[in-house]
């Protein structure tokens, strides 16, 4: 099976407290650690393990500039056969769609059997899968937590309310979007990732995709941020000053008091 | 102003929550708004939902086949896009199902997409301004949407204050035959329901629930510990979950359990929504973070900002502590 994983690159929630910046308009953005999206990851673990059982390759994309080449290279380190990076300046300020549309134009290049991402990126909208399903005219499930391959067609389960599972059968080639704890993705190492620094990556721009610039980037954006901030809420918690005794005796009192302690 | 039109969740006969929720985000896009509701399904069930959404919205379009008694959000997009005038702004709550949906439809009515609303602040000529969340809820961000052509908005649940519309005798519009017999490439099988677990986290009145700052799977055991003081269980948020460190049965939140504890106490959990989502019955809330900017001190009661590594033994102790000396 030839399976497509389209990632991202992103700051890491579990590396970096995001914060507002001093001006309060964006989220502070020096010494950000970036990293694979973390929902994307599982979605190359979920491909490695289908190609292993089943056969084929794994390609993951991602769409930016030479900074995200980082994540290629440690999903391929993971066991990807290839990354492609699809750079151009027309790209910059894409939104969902724009970012769909790109992705599609890449997919109708090539020949995949099956296309993945993650349920959602960081700072995205839980979009670009199923806009790319619906430009491809591929059939699409969301928030997938299990895989099996049939003949033909898939059978997958989606998360939905409660912890309860919905279990589809889907026909291939299709889309899926990928949640988080579907699998244990593998530990990848410095050393696994300098084995394929110097594999090359391809870099298509919009004309090599066929692309026509006015359809992506900024200009065609529907959907733009304007600024990050920090609502102000309502009191909020009233926080422990003390020293931790003084804080855990406050907390047996408190939780005491309110029935916790019986 | 394009036609505004709220798609309808229901299950079993009864509209979703949301449904009151949506008439309220219509009315913030156009306050002079009445929105449509549009409601896809199959036989009485239908009628049902139907037949009790005429009090809250003056016009129902009902679309009816039998394919379309499961919501397969392939058949339902087919529906959509044959029922929906072009330019309409469609209104849906963001959980499983719009995921499934929204996104392809908007890119199959040529409109803008935005997801997981929580505010709307207006129109700045056709760009329609809302507020979004991102990185897990610790920033928020203003997001501007060009709704010219259309637009398909999801709205977090919870978010906008329910309105009830001011109808009472709305009318029902059968939109069924100019849908026809829809066909789709992914079947529904079955739904399998969660199992309950060696614990079941519903039942307890004190939980001490434990997120990513735990760090790993052999500091669970502080929690447990903790717990065994306290006469608690232990449940925890996704990320706990989806590193196996404990099963999914102890998960809060709206891929996990719904909980109504007496007292609450999150112990290296960010506070997300999804995970706030599953906290009901305003339970007192004491929160232990490293991070003094965590989202989860700002619905808290209590807040600590500590190492929960050190801090977990300590608070055992006391607990064990005070247990002896109450029952000399």
């Amino acid at each position: 099976m030839e399976i497509l994983v389209c990632a991202r690159r992103v700051p890491d929630t579990s590396e970096n407290e995001i914060e507002l910046n001093s001006a309060g308009n964006d989220i502070e953005r020096d010494d950000l650690v970036y990293s694979i999206n973390e929902w994307d990851n599982y979605a190359v673990e979920e491909a490695l393990q289908i190609v292993a059982k089943v056969g084929g390759s794994v390609t993951v994309v991602t769409v930016g500039g030479e900074e995200d080449e980082e994540i290629l290279r440690r999903e391929m380190a993971m066991g990807a056969h290839h990354g492609v990076l699809l750079s151009d300046d027309a790209f910059a300020g894409s939104d969902g769609r724009g970012l769909a549309t790109i992705l599609a134009a890449f997919v109708r290049k090539g020949h995949y059997d099956l296309i993945l991402t993650g349920v959602q990126a960081e700072d995205g909208g839980a979009q670009v899968g199923g806009m790319l399903a619906a430009m491809l005219d591929y059939p699409f499930a969301s928030l997938v937590n299990s895989i099996q391959v049939l003949d033909g067609k898939l059978k997958v389960s989606r998360e939905i309310a409660g912890g309860n599972k919905e279990i589809n059968e889907i026909d291939l080639p299709c889309v899926l979007s990928i949640q988080t704890g579907i699998n244990e993705p593998r530990y990848v190492g410095m050393r696994g990732i300098r084995q394929v620094a110097s594999i090359p990556i391809p870099t298509p721009s919009a004309a090599d995709l066929g692309l026509d610039p006015a359809t992506v980037g900024a200009a065609a954006a529907k959907v733009k941020r304007v600024d990050y901030f920090v609502p102000a809420l309502g009191k909020g918690a009233e926080m422990l000053q003390g020293s931790r005794e003084e804080n855990i005796d406050k907390v047996i009192e408190l939780v005491a008091a309110k029935g916790g302690l019986k | 102003m394009a036609r505004i039109f709220a798609y309808i969740v229901h299950k079993a006969g009864v509209a979703d929550d949301s449904a009151a929720e949506l008439i309220a985000a219509a009315k913030k896009i156009d306050a002079a708004a009445s929105p449509t509701a549009i409601i896809v399904g199959h036989g009485a069930d239908l009628d049902a939902v139907c037949s009790a959404l005429r009090n809250s919205y003056t016009e129902v379009w009902k679309v009816a086949h039998e394919t379309l008694a499961y919501p397969n959000a392939e058949l339902i997009r087919r529906a959509l896009v044959k029922v929906l005038p072009p330019g309409s702004i469609l209104l849906a709550p963001h959980e499983h199902f719009s995921i499934d949906l929204c996104p392809g439809l908007s890119i199959k009515l040529n409109s803008a997409f935005v997801s997981d609303v929580l505010g709307i602040e207006g129109m700045e000529g056709s760009w329609l301004k809302v507020i979004r969340q991102e990185f897990g809820g610790a920033v928020s961000a203003h997001v501007r949407c060009d709704i010219s052509a259309g637009a398909v908005v999801t709205v977090r649940p919870g978010a906008f204050k329910p309105l009830e519309g001011a109808a009472g005798n709305g009318t029902v519009v059968d939109k069924s035959s100019e849908v026809g017999a829809p066909t789709a490439r992914r079947g529904y099988l079955e739904t399998i329901i969660a199992e309950s677990g060696d614990v079941d986290i519903t039942k307890h009145a004190v939980l001490v629930s434990i997120g990513r700052g735990i760090q790993e799977k052999d500091n669970v055991g502080l929690a447990e510990e903790l717990a065994d003081a306290l006469g608690a269980a232990v449940s925890c948020s996704r990320p706990v979950v989806d590193a196996k460190w404990l099963e999914k049965s102890r998960q809060v939140g709206t891929s996990g359990k719904t909980v109504k504890p007496k007292v609450y106490i999150a112990c290296g959990i960010s506070g997300a929504f999804q995970h706030l989502a599953g906290l009901k019955g305003s339970p007192f809330i004491v929160a232990i973070n490293k991070n003094p900017k965590a989202p989860i001190f700002q619905v808290a009661d209590i807040g600590i900002v500590d190492d929960l590594l050190e801090f977990l033994p300590a608070f055992t102790n006391k607990v064990r502590e005070a247990r002896t000396v109450s029952t000399k």
